[in-house]
């Protein structure tokens, strides 16, 4: 007789240690180890910038490029453009290391086994940050607040406020409502789009390496890298569409 | 008919019927861009833009299925 055992699958990041009343789960154990990567990457090339560029500079200098041409075409000049490509670039390179490192072998494997509640449990001790809803949803408020942030300092308090509670015209202050309450579906949006997006990955790469280990998973991996890249572009994207919309003079259509 | 049976098949059900329209909407979007793209090589990328936003706003609507389904099957 044959026992198949495949590891559990939790929708909550498991809790490995507490600082007082704050659990450390283990998505957060990589999304801090994906920050102090992305620090010293970035203290490193401070120390070493050339203005013939090596390779690593040469990297980001192309993504730099590519990140100000994009928002270029939604923004219109390269000063405003500049002007927000710190929040814009933060949260798709954040967003992308963080996911790419979700796919390194030992995320999910290594890990204890502990007692939880009466019976045994496996806690891998790295997991995918954004298969974390807490580490989604905290991105999608920061970046829509950010949104409402950049808005009110671009065209002052009340102008900002007025295209959602304006009393113009009857259909506008409805519509205002309505735009007031999307922006707090928003978040949800933002959060449910990533947090799906990796953990069904996470899930998928799970099942098929539980089915056939060898060979299979490779293009489903491919798969995995390509969403982690566009899911990262996809957040930042929108972020960007949201800035230039609230940045802009219009008011209600 | 038990409670149990009826959450295993309201899983499958939920992704089956759940995907139909984003698939719809993005193949939709995905032609009438290729379509404007080749009428008009020279807005390419701005189509582009515009096309994988969209895009993206409709995914999004077959990956909220997906997390009902999620939570239906991992959470007791």
């Amino acid at each position: 007789m044959i026992v198949l055992f495949m590891t559990e699958i939790s929708i909550k990041a498991e809790e490995l240690f507490h600082i007082g009343a704050f659990s450390v789960t283990n998505s957060l154990v990589l999304a801090v180890i994906t920050l102090l990567t992305l620090l010293i990457v970035a203290v490193v090339l401070h120390k070493k910038i050339a203005l013939v560029p090596g390779k690593l500079q040469s990297v980001f200098e192309l993504l730099i490029e590519q990140l100000l041409g994009v928002m270029d075409s939604v923004f219109g000049n390269r000063h405003a453009s500049e002007k927000y490509f710190p929040l814009i670039a933060t949260v798709f390179l954040f967003i992308m290391i963080s996911n790419w490192f979700g796919l390194l072998p030992i995320v999910g494997a290594l890990g204890l086994h502990t007692v939880h509640d009466g019976h045994e449990v496996f806690v891998p001790l790295l997991r995918a940050p954004a298969a974390d809803l807490n580490f989604t949803i905290a991105l999608a408020i920061i970046s829509v607040f950010a949104v409402q942030f950049f808005g009110i300092l671009a065209i002052g308090f009340f102008k900002h406020f007025s295209k959602y509670f304006t009393l113009k015209n009857p259909i506008f202050t409805f519509v205002g409502l309505l735009e007031f309450v999307a922006e707090f579906v928003k978040i949800i949006s933002f959060s449910f789009r990533l947090f799906g997006n990796v953990f069904a990955g996470e899930v998928l790469l799970i099942i098929i390496g539980f089915l056939v280990p060898y060979g299979v998973p490779l293009p489903f991996l491919f798969l995995e890298v390509f969403v982690g890249f566009i899911q990262a572009f996809i957040f930042a994207m929108l972020t960007m569409v949201f800035v230039a919309m609230a940045v802009n003079e219009e008011s209600a259509h | 008919m038990n409670p149990e049976v009826i959450k295993v098949m309201s899983i499958a059900f939920i992704m089956g019927v759940g995907t139909i329209a984003p698939a719809l909407a993005i193949g939709w979007m995905g032609s009438k861009g290729v379509d404007a793209m080749g009428r008009n090589p020279e807005a390419a990328p701005k189509i582009q833009t515009a096309m994988i936003l969209s895009i993206a706003f409709a995914e999004a609507i077959a990956i909220y299925a997906l997390v009902v389904s999620l939570v239906l099957k991992f959470v007791e």
